[in-house]
């Protein structure tokens, strides 16, 4: 008895050691990872920050692009461009996914709504650049021109997936008993889905906006031949438009010092419009003022 | 649901039926944006199929002037550039997601998810722009020359390095798809239950041993799906590839040469295309990429589904 206890001793501690040291080793792996991992995020931030905040300036800002070659000049078009398209796109894009996501909450327990539910999730992995086809097909080969509108529908395609969903989960946070209460009250159901339940969620709804217009703001592939660029201000549905993200494609492959300047200060600009949408999100979120809690 | 029909009037019966309705068209919208991108698609690539049929995916040869179209460059590309991007990005992130659910501190846990989905906010053509300015330059200094002496025997890692090539579009792409991969492995390995963690724990095993048959093991389908649905994402890059890949319709073995994806063929030719074959082409190449995605990220919904059992999934933006 004594000797097998004594064996057992003396057999457990390598077998222990070595398990203990793996154990050890991949706990290092692990650490060594997410080091791998967060070293390029720091150093993208870190260089965009440096580049961006010395290539930033008022002429970038307030004026247009000078000509191939030439100095100066700056993508305040491509600034307001790029509003202009994103706005298109909510316009088209905020109404139907909420739509969606309410026809999913409310009306979508069954086998169509998974049906939509899943050409969602499914639509959300569709490569931007064929959308851009899909708009270019539809839009500009009817209209006979590259135009704003065609990029604004190329983006509001690429939110209605992710708004759709982000508002039935939203919607399905809100008790059921609220809309119980309302139909006891004897209001008609369309009254209590727009008046009670999507008015509690709100706060939710609008986080879930903002992440998809934060998706899209910075696409370019979608635009590259539905909006084409412009050198100059438009503010026509039906014209090429200037948008930051082309801007920054186009200046980034240039072989002149003055246009990589103006693209990292782009990319600056665009960088802190995203993260903003984003920080903007979470603080709401943190903040609880969702009213299913 | 209808506790006092005697009390609500026929405009608000009415009232329901016409939201109803209009709610159900926004829901028919979505599945109708997916039959319209296949009918244009399909419609659309007609010449070129009529042109080339099969041949299209199998030819070598890409001349516009002769109007002659074979897809076999763009297709290897994507999918050597997808495939080295998993091989870097699936251990890291794996690595990250066991770290932030399963060892690091709790109040680690919320900042190191955040940085991680960061990640995931910078727009491609910002990666791009990185990549050439930063990346590159890093590439052709250090880590070609390394990988040349080391692993030049293998054929791999051969020839001129000039920085714009495979190997660079595969170390980008990597960088891009791990927030992926690894929110949704997070996610997946938190539906693990806790009791699968504490058995573990209690026969005695070490802190890695729980993770490994405790928590990887069932989390298993889950972490395919993610890792599937990184690959769809990384098919489909197409500005921070179209940037680095050296946009060159050649097959070459060497990573070290630069090459040409599907996507970067339409980012970079669609505009200019003339002529109804060369345009046509291009859009067959759209079509064969979205088909393509559309497999590899159905099947990764349903594994992400089977384990999280349809909750929507908060990672996939």
């Amino acid at each position: 008895m004594a000797e097998t206890a004594n064996s057992a001793l003396h057999t457990v501690p390598p077998i222990a050691l070595r398990r203990r040291i793996t154990d050890h080793v991949m706990t290092g792996a692990a650490v060594l990872t997410v080091i791998l991992v967060l070293v390029p995020l720091f150093a993208i931030f870190a260089y965009l920050v440096y580049r961006g905040i010395g290539s930033i300036n008022w002429a970038f800002l307030t004026q247009t692009p000078k000509p191939v070659g030439e100095a100066g000049g700056g993508m305040a078009n491509a600034i307001v461009g790029s509003a202009f398209i994103l706005a298109l796109a909510s316009v088209i894009g905020v109404p139907v996914g909420v739509g969606a996501g309410i026809y999913l909450a409310e009306f979508g327990r069954n086998r169509f709504g998974d049906a939509i539910r899943f050409t969602a999730d499914v639509l959300n992995g569709v490569p931007s650049i064929v959308i851009g086809i899909v708009a270019y097909s539809i839009v500009v080969l009817a209209q006979g021109h590259f135009s704003a509108l065609a990029g604004g529908v190329a983006l509001a395609i690429m939110m209605i997936p992710t708004i759709s969903r982000t508002t039935e989960e939203m919607l399905l946070l809100v008790p059921q008993a609220l809309r119980e209460a309302a139909y006891g009250l004897g209001i008609p159901r369309w009254r209590t889905t727009l008046s009670i339940t999507l008015r509690t969620a709100t706060s939710g709804v609008i986080t879930g906006i903002m992440l998809a217009f934060a998706r899209v703001a910075g696409e370019t592939a979608p635009l590259l031949f539905t909006t084409l660029g412009n050198q100059f201000w438009n503010l026509r549905v039906n014209e090429p438009t200037a948008a930051l993200p082309l801007q920054i494609y186009t200046y980034a492959l240039s072989p002149y010092d003055d246009w990589h300047r103006q693209a990292w200060a782009g990319a600056f600009v665009l960088i802190i419009l995203i993260v903003t949408a984003i920080a903007a999100v979470r603080f709401a979120v943190r903040r609880g003022t969702f009213g299913a809690a | 649901m209808q506790a006092v029909p005697a009390l609500r009037g026929g405009s608000g019966e009415m009232g329901d039926r016409i939201f109803k309705f209009a709610m159900l068209l926004c829901g028919v919208a979505v599945l109708g944006i997916l039959v319209l991108i296949v009918y244009e698609l399909i419609l659309r690539s007609g010449d070129s199929w009529h042109a080339f049929g099969f041949k299209f995916f199998a030819g070598h040869d890409w001349d516009p002037v002769n109007e002659q179209f074979g897809a076999l460059p763009f297709i290897y590309g994507t999918l050597v550039s997808s495939f080295l991007a998993l091989l870097i990005a699936v251990p890291l992130s794996i690595g990250v997601a066991v770290f932030t659910t399963e060892m690091c501190p709790p109040v680690l846990r919320s900042p190191l998810s955040f940085f991680v989905e960061l990640l995931a906010a910078i727009p491609s053509v910002v990666y791009g722009l990185w990549a050439i300015f930063v990346l590159i330059p890093i590439l052709t200094n250090y880590v070609g020359p390394f990988f040349g002496r080391t692993l030049g025997w293998t054929g791999l890692f051969t020839g001129p390095f000039y920085g714009v090539s495979m190997f660079a579009a595969g170390i980008i792409l990597a960088i891009m798809i791990v927030p992926i991969i690894s929110s949704i492995t997070r996610e997946v390995l938190m539906v693990v239950p806790q009791h699968q963690r504490e058995a573990a724990l209690a026969l005695g095993a070490t802190r890695w041993e729980m993770i490994r048959v405790g928590v990887l093991r069932n989390a298993r389908a889950g972490i395919m799906g993610g890792i599937i649905l990184g690959l769809g994402r990384a098919l489909g890059e197409t500005m921070a590839v179209t940037m680095v890949i050296g946009n060159n319709p050649q097959i070459m073995k060497s990573l070290f040469a630069p090459g040409y994806t599907m996507a970067s063929v339409l980012a970079n030719e669609f505009s200019e295309a003339t002529g109804a074959v060369y345009r046509s082409a291009l859009i067959e190449i759209g079509l064969a990429l979205f088909l393509v995605t559309i497999v590899v990220n159905a099947l990764a919904r349903l594994l992400v589904w089977t384990v999280t059992r349809g909750q929507p999934s908060r990672a996939n933006g």
